[in-house]
C-alpha cells in the first residue's frame, strides 16, 4: 500500500490512471451496442488499421502521429460499418480482410523503411501497448480528456436512439429516425476510441477493452440501461485494477488489463449462471 | 382522398424489380392483407411504402395528412434481436421517437403514452421483464405497443404471426382487428390465406397474378379460389362459413384452454 502510495506521487503514474479509467469507460459504453449489433471484431479490425497508419506516420517521420492515425481510422470505422449490411462482403469478411491487410502493409513499411535501431521493440510495443501508457506527455493527456469527454457527452445525448438504432434499425428508420447519421456517429466514436485505447493496451488487444465488460454485463442484467452501467463499472474496475497491479509487479499493462477483464468475465458468467439456479 | 394511393410502382432491390406494375389504394379504416406466393414482393413492398428503399418506378401519393413519419411497423423478427438485453418498457418507449426528434431524452407524456398501449396490448406487468425471455406471442405484442407508439393512423404488419402457435395465432388476429375497430388502419403481410379472407376487407394478391380488390371479390376470384383451395363457382358462401366454423370451435376450444392455464389475456376476452 506505501508502496501504492509512493507511485502515486509521480504524475505518469497518475496519468496512466487517468487516461486509463477513461478510455476504458468510453470503449465500454460503445461495446454494448458492438457487440449487439455483431461488430465485436470491429475493434481489432480498426486498431489494426490504426497500426498500419501508425507505421506510415513513423517513416513519414510526423512530429504528431494522431494526424494521420485518427482520419485514416474514422474513414475505415465508416468504410467497414456502411458495408456491414447488403454487400457482397459480408461485414466479418470485410473486417477480417481490412484488419489483416493493414497489419500486414503496416509491418511491411515499417520494415522496410524504418530507421530505428530497435524494430522489433517498436512493433511490439505498438501491438501490446508495453509502456506507452506511462510515458504520457500532458498534451497527450489533455487530448485525451477532451476526446473521452466528447464520447461521453454525446453517448449520453444519444443514448435513446442509439438503443433504437442498435435494436431494431427498419423500424427506427421506418418511422423518421436518421438512422445512417446514428450508424455513422457510431462508427466515429468508436474510431476515437480506438485511436486513444491503442496507448492502454496496444493494437491487438483492444478488443478486449470493448467487448469483455459488455459480455459481462449482459450476464448480469437484463435492460440497456442495466446493462451499459453495469459494463462501464466493470471495465474502469478492471481497468484501474490492471494498471495498479502492473505497476506493483512490473508486468505488462495492456496483458494486465485484459487479464483482469477475462476473470471479471468469469466471474459475471459463473454468477449469472447461479442467479438463474437460484 | 385516400390515405396511400399506389400508382403503377415497381419494387425491387438495386434496380431489379421483384414486381411491376402495382396499383392500389388504402382508405383510412381499411383492413389490407397483401398475399402471395414466396418471393414475389411483398416484403419489398413493404419496404417502399415505409421509405425504406427508393420504388423503381411510380409513385406513392400520401393523403389525408398522413406524413411518411407516421407510419407505424411491426416488422419480421431480426437475428439480432433475439438475445438483446433490453427490458419490455423501454422497447416500447423507443416506437416514441417519431415526434421527439431532437429531444435526447422522453418526456412525460411519451412515458404515459408508452404505458397507454402497453395495457391496450395487455403486457403492463411485463414492463420490468426482459424481451428475450418472453414467448413469442408476448414479444410480438411488445413490438405492436412500440408500433402504437410511432402512430395511431397506418400500422404495417410483417407477417406478424409467422412461428407463433396456433392459440396465439388467433389471440394474434384478434389483438389486430381490434386495433382495426378502433381505427386503426392495418396493411399486413400474411401466408394465412384463411386468416386473411376471414379478417381483412381487401386484399391485394401479388405474384404472377395481380389482384386488388375487397375480399369478397377476391373469394370469388379465380385467383382467390385457386389460393384459398377452393372451386371458383361453388359459392363463396360456402368458403365463408366452412373456415368460419373451423375457427369458432378452434377459439371456443382455445378459450376453455386458456381459462384453465389463467394466463393474463383472458380479463381483456371477458369484458368484451
Amino acid at each position: 500500500m506505501s508502496k501504492l502510495l509512493m507511485y502515486l506521487q509521480y504524475p505518469f503514474v497518475r496519468y496512466a490512471l487517468i487516461v486509463g479509467v477513461l478510455i476504458s469507460l468510453c470503449a465500454s459504453l460503445l461495446g454494448v451496442t458492438l457487440v449487439l449489433k455483431r461488430f465485436s471484431f470491429i475493434g481489432d479490425g480498426l486498431s489494426h488499421v490504426a497500426f498500419g497508419a501508425m507505421a506510415i506516420a513513423t517513416v513519414l517521420g510526423l512530429a504528431d502521429n494522431m494526424i494521420l492515425v485518427l482520419p485514416i481510422t474514422v474513414v475505415s470505422a465508416i468504410l467497414l460499418l456502411k458495408t456491414g449490411q447488403n454487400t457482397r462482403i459480408k461485414g466479418d469478411a470485410a473486417i477480417a480482410m481490412i484488419s489483416v491487410g493493414a497489419l500486414a502493409f503496416g509491418y511491411l513499411i515499417m520494415n522496410i523503411f524504418s530507421t530505428s535501431s530497435n524494430l522489433s521493440g517498436d512493433v511490439c510495443s505498438t501491438l501490446f501497448g508495453s509502456t506507452s501508457i506511462l510515458t504520457l506527455t500532458t498534451w497527450e493527456v489533455t487530448l485525451c480528456l477532451i476526446l473521452s469527454v466528447t464520447v461521453i457527452v454525446v453517448f449520453v445525448l444519444f443514448y435513446n436512439k442509439i438503443f433504437a438504432v442498435t435494436f431494431d434499425e427498419n423500424f427506427s428508420r421506418a418511422i423518421g429516425v436518421n438512422a445512417d447519421f446514428y450508424n455513422l456517429l457510431i462508427a466515429i466514436i468508436i474510431a476515437f476510441i480506438i485511436v486513444l485505447a491503442m496507448n492502454l493496451v496496444g493494437s491487438l488487444l483492444i478488443s478486449a477493452l470493448v467487448i469483455f465488460p459488455a459480455l459481462s454485463a449482459m450476464r448480469l442484467f437484463k435492460s440497456f440501461r442495466g446493462v451499459i452501467i453495469c459494463s462501464a463499472v466493470i471495465s474502469v474496475v478492471c481497468a484501474l485494477t490492471g494498471i495498479i497491479i502492473s505497476i506493483l509487479a512490473g508486468t505488462p499493462v495492456g496483458a494486465t488489463i485484459v487479464a483482469i477483464d477475462v476473470a471479471g468475465f468469469a466471474l459475471c458468467a459463473l454468477a449469472g449462471k447461479m442467479a438463474v439456479r437460484g | 382522398m385516400s390515405l396511400i394511393t399506389v400508382k403503377d410502382l415497381s419494387v425491387g432491390y438495386d434496380r431489379v424489380a421483384v414486381e411491376t406494375n402495382i396499383d392500389f389504394r388504402v382508405n383510412m379504416g381499411d383492413y389490407l392483407c397483401i398475399v402471395g406466393e414466396n418471393g414475389s414482393g411483398k416484403s419489398t413492398l413493404m419496404k417502399t411504402l415505409l421509405n425504406l428503399q427508393p420504388p423503381i418506378r411510380g409513385e406513392i401519393i400520401y393523403g389525408d395528412g398522413l406524413q411518411a413519419n407516421e407510419i407505424g411497423y411491426l416488422p419480421q423478427q431480426t437475428f439480432v434481436q433475439k438475445d438483446f438485453p433490453a427490458s419490455v418498457t423501454e422497447i416500447v418507449l423507443s416506437g416514441c421517437q417519431s415526434r421527439s426528434s431532437f429531444r435526447p431524452f422522453y418526456s412525460r407524456a411519451d412515458k404515459e403514452k408508452a404505458a397507454v398501449n402497453m395495457e391496450r396490448m395487455r403486457i403492463s406487468d411485463l414492463g420490468r421483464r426482459c424481451y428475450r425471455e418472453l414467448s413469442g406471442g408476448q414479444q410480438q405484442r411488445v413490438l405492436l405497443a412500440r408500433a402504437l407508439c410511432a402512430t395511431e393512423k397506418l400500422l404495417l404488419l410483417d407477417e406478424p404471426v409467422a412461428g407463433l402457435d396456433p392459440k396465439v395465432t388467433l389471440e394474434m388476429y384478434e389483438l389486430i382487428s381490434q386495433l382495426n375497430g378502433d381505427g386503426v388502419t392495418i396493411i399486413m403481410i400474411s401466408h394465412d390465406i384463411q386468416a386473411a379472407v376471414k379478417y381483412a376487407s381487401h386484399i391485394l394478391h401479388i405474384g404472377d397474378v395481380f389482384f386488388f380488390g375487397t375480399r369478397d371479390e377476391y373469394i370469388g376470384s379465380g385467383i382467390g379460389s385457386a389460393f384459398i383451395g377452393r372451386p371458383a363457382h361453388k359459392g363463396c358462401e360456402d368458403v365463408g362459413t366452412d373456415c368460419s366454423v373451423a375457427r369458432e370451435s378452434a377459439g371456443t376450444d382455445c378459450s376453455v384452454a386458456r381459462e384453465s392455464a389463467g394466463t393474463g389475456i383472458e380479463e381483456g376476452k371477458k369484458d368484451e
